[in-house]
């Protein structure tokens, strides 16, 4: 399902980046792990198609993300995958239901009944017509989940989901990334420099 | 949810900083709006009622006094004249038709003229209920007379001397009135017309219990200026106050209001001519004011241009976000575009109406002070050029901001975080 080969990427010529090769089969969850610096973020952004790398080959559910143009990125993100941000990110004139309803507008979908049972999941259904700035911190946490899952993506990318959490709610957010993950048949790709995960992967690179 | 309905939503997350770029653009448009509006409704007045008036004859003074007392019964008139002189000017084979009206008393306000029959004829007057005037202190009323007055067929009017509400009222002087104008948005509207015999009348027994109480009179100083307009009766000649004259060929205008005017104690003088002029020295306030307007536009235009500047700073996080969902390039950029669009339409829709509500309160006090009633209020040409600027003013200032969206580097800008 996921196949890269010989990824490489540097910034302006400053910092590059050689990522080694990875393959995933379907039905499998990956933690990819390593230290500040070594290009976590960077490969993030290549398997999300925000970024193209120099050389080498990404292989995403059988397409090429190289070989896309950025508008064809464009629309494979928004059909497969979903991304759970480090820090929340969310459209702060809109209230949790709004931002769901955009994102599934972008998508060209529009069903309110999904929405409801993700946020119903994520225990913060109450929470529907709050503006996302009345949030906590957790409650925020899993609303950027309920954006990553709510156009049923094949795959989630999460980009450090645990790193300023105790080991208590890091269990509990990593708990919830996979349970989401499971009930909502999408598969679950985690980078992260925190070792505390490892124990919940089977499967894991490290950079 | 659509990108619009986002637009809107976005507006109304700061409500501050967008309601100050709106302000502004409500009053640019509203003041332009406004100008164009009165600028068109008083000179539609002005022309409505200059049709078939080529020339005015009255007593020496200011062109433009004789004009505005004569034709739009605004001013005072300049005089009177003598009915003999005025009778060998309407002889003259380059008049083609005349009317000789006069001034003298008013009725709570509003003017009474005594005209000859073809004046109200001259402005399309129709009986409504009643009859035409045949003895003298018969009168017909104008629409906006007995609206206001709330006056009826046969009602007897008793008349104040002078042109103000605050003349003697002489108790001779009670009119009957034997019928009602229907409207018809020219200055009989607003006056009450009688035969020139009637004037005439009435002022012959007034001028007799003026002279008995004269020194009574010389105490009132505050009445002097009532009679500022009454004429010595030295002989026995009767006089009228002006004369509204059609030629018979256009050609005339530029020959005979000259003669007249160095060959006699009489003036003439040529309405379209001192309109015109008028025009030109308040169309320089007006031009003035509409600079003054556009300017205010322009700087809403900048309000705006920072505004969507400083939001797509703060926004940056929100609009990567927007992009990783999905949304393509083009799409967000449209979206700051519709921002824009959505505050320049409505303030030029809401500064259409401010323009009309200050129509509607500039006609109100004209109607006090001067009886005149501008009502009318379709959407001009210059308007839709006005809703032109404004969207184009909402496109030039969002496209920077729209561009900026358009190349931002969405992997940085999560990076960064």
């Amino acid at each position: 399902m996921l196949k890269t080969k010989e990824v490489e990427f540097n910034y302006d010529n400053q910092m590059f980046f050689k990522f080694q090769n990875i393959d995933l089969n379907s039905n499998e969850n990956l933690l990819i792990i390593g230290e500040s610096g070594v290009g976590k973020t960077t490969l993030m952004h290549l398997l999300a198609g925000l970024l193209k790398s120099n050389s080498g080959s990404i292989k995403l559910f059988d397409k090429e993300l190289n070989q896309m143009s950025s508008y064809q990125l464009d629309s494979f993100r928004k059909n497969n995958i979903g991304i759970v941000f480090q820090r929340p990110h969310f459209v702060n004139s809109l209230t949790v239901k709004e931002n769901l309803q955009l994102a599934q507008y972008i998508a060209n979908k529009n069903d309110n009944t999904r929405i409801e049972s993700i946020l119903k999941n994520l225990n913060i259904f109450e929470k529907s017509n709050k503006k996302t700035n009345q949030l906590s911190q957790g409650e925020k946490q899993r609303v950027s989940i309920a954006l990553a899952i709510v156009n049923s993506p094949k795959l989630i990318l999460a980009d450090e989901p645990t790193s300023s959490l105790d080991d208590n709610n890091c269990s509990k957010v990593i708990k919830l990334l996979k349970k989401q993950a499971t009930d909502f048949g999408a598969q679950l790709i985690v980078i992260t420099h925190d070792s505390r995960l490892k124990k919940h992967f089977k499967k894991s690179i490290e950079l | 949810m659509n990108i619009f309905k986002l637009s809107i939503k976005n507006i109304f997350n700061k409500p501050l900083s967008s309601s100050i770029s709106l302000a502004l653009l409500v009053l640019g448009v509203g003041i332009i709006s406004l100008l164009l509006q009165l600028n068109t409704l008083i000179k539609d007045q002005m022309d409505n009622n200059l049709r078939g008036i080529d020339m005015v004859v009255g007593a020496k003074g200011s062109p433009l006094q004789l004009i505005l007392s004569s034709v739009y019964h605004i001013d005072s008139p300049t005089g009177n004249i003598s009915l003999a002189e005025a009778e060998t000017i309407s002889n003259n084979r380059m008049v083609g038709s005349s009317i000789k009206i006069l001034y003298g008393d008013n009725y709570k306000g509003f003017r009474i003229v005594g005209a000859e029959k073809k004046f109200i004829e001259l402005y399309k007057g129709v009986i409504k209920e009643g009859k035409d005037w045949d003895n003298p202190y018969e009168v017909l009323v104008g629409s906006k007379v007995y609206e206001k007055l709330k006056i009826n067929l046969g009602d007897e009017l008793i008349s104040s001397h002078g042109l103000r509400e605050t003349g003697q009222s002489h108790d001779e002087g009670t009119f009957k009135v034997v019928g009602l104008l229907k409207p018809s948005n020219s200055v009989i509207d607003q006056l009450i017309i009688t035969s020139p015999q009637s004037v005439w009348d009435i002022h012959e027994t007034h001028d007799h219990d003026e002279h008995e109480n004269e020194n009574e009179h010389e105490h009132e100083n505050e009445h002097e200026h009532e009679h500022e307009h009454e004429h010595e009766h030295e002989h026995d000649n009767r006089e009228i106050t002006a004369m509204l004259i059609k030629f018979k060929s256009p050609m005339n205008i530029i020959q005979f209001p000259r003669q007249i005017n160095e060959n006699t104690n009489l003036q003439a003088a040529v309405p379209s001519y001192e309109i015109s002029r008028l025009f030109k020295l308040f169309g320089f306030g007006i031009e003035t004011l509409s600079y003054l307007a556009y300017l205010i536009i322009i700087v809403s235009g900048f309000s705006l241009f920072i505004n969507l500047f400083n939001s797509m700073r703060e926004r940056k996080y929100e609009m990567a976000l927007i992009r990783t969902l999905g949304a393509s390039r083009f799409q967000l950029s449209t979206m700051i575009i519709f921002e824009s669009l959505v505050l320049t339409i409505s303030g030029f829709i809401l500064g259409l109406l401010f323009s009309r509500f200050g129509v509607m309160f500039v006609s109100s006090l004209m109607e006090e002070s001067i009886n005149y009633n501008l009502n009318s209020l379709k959407i001009l040409n210059e308007e839709y050029w006005l809703l032109g600027l404004s969207v184009l003013i909402g496109v030039v200032s969002s496209l920077i901001p729209a561009i900026q969206v358009y190349k931002m580097n969405i992997s940085k800008i999560l990076a960064d975080a």
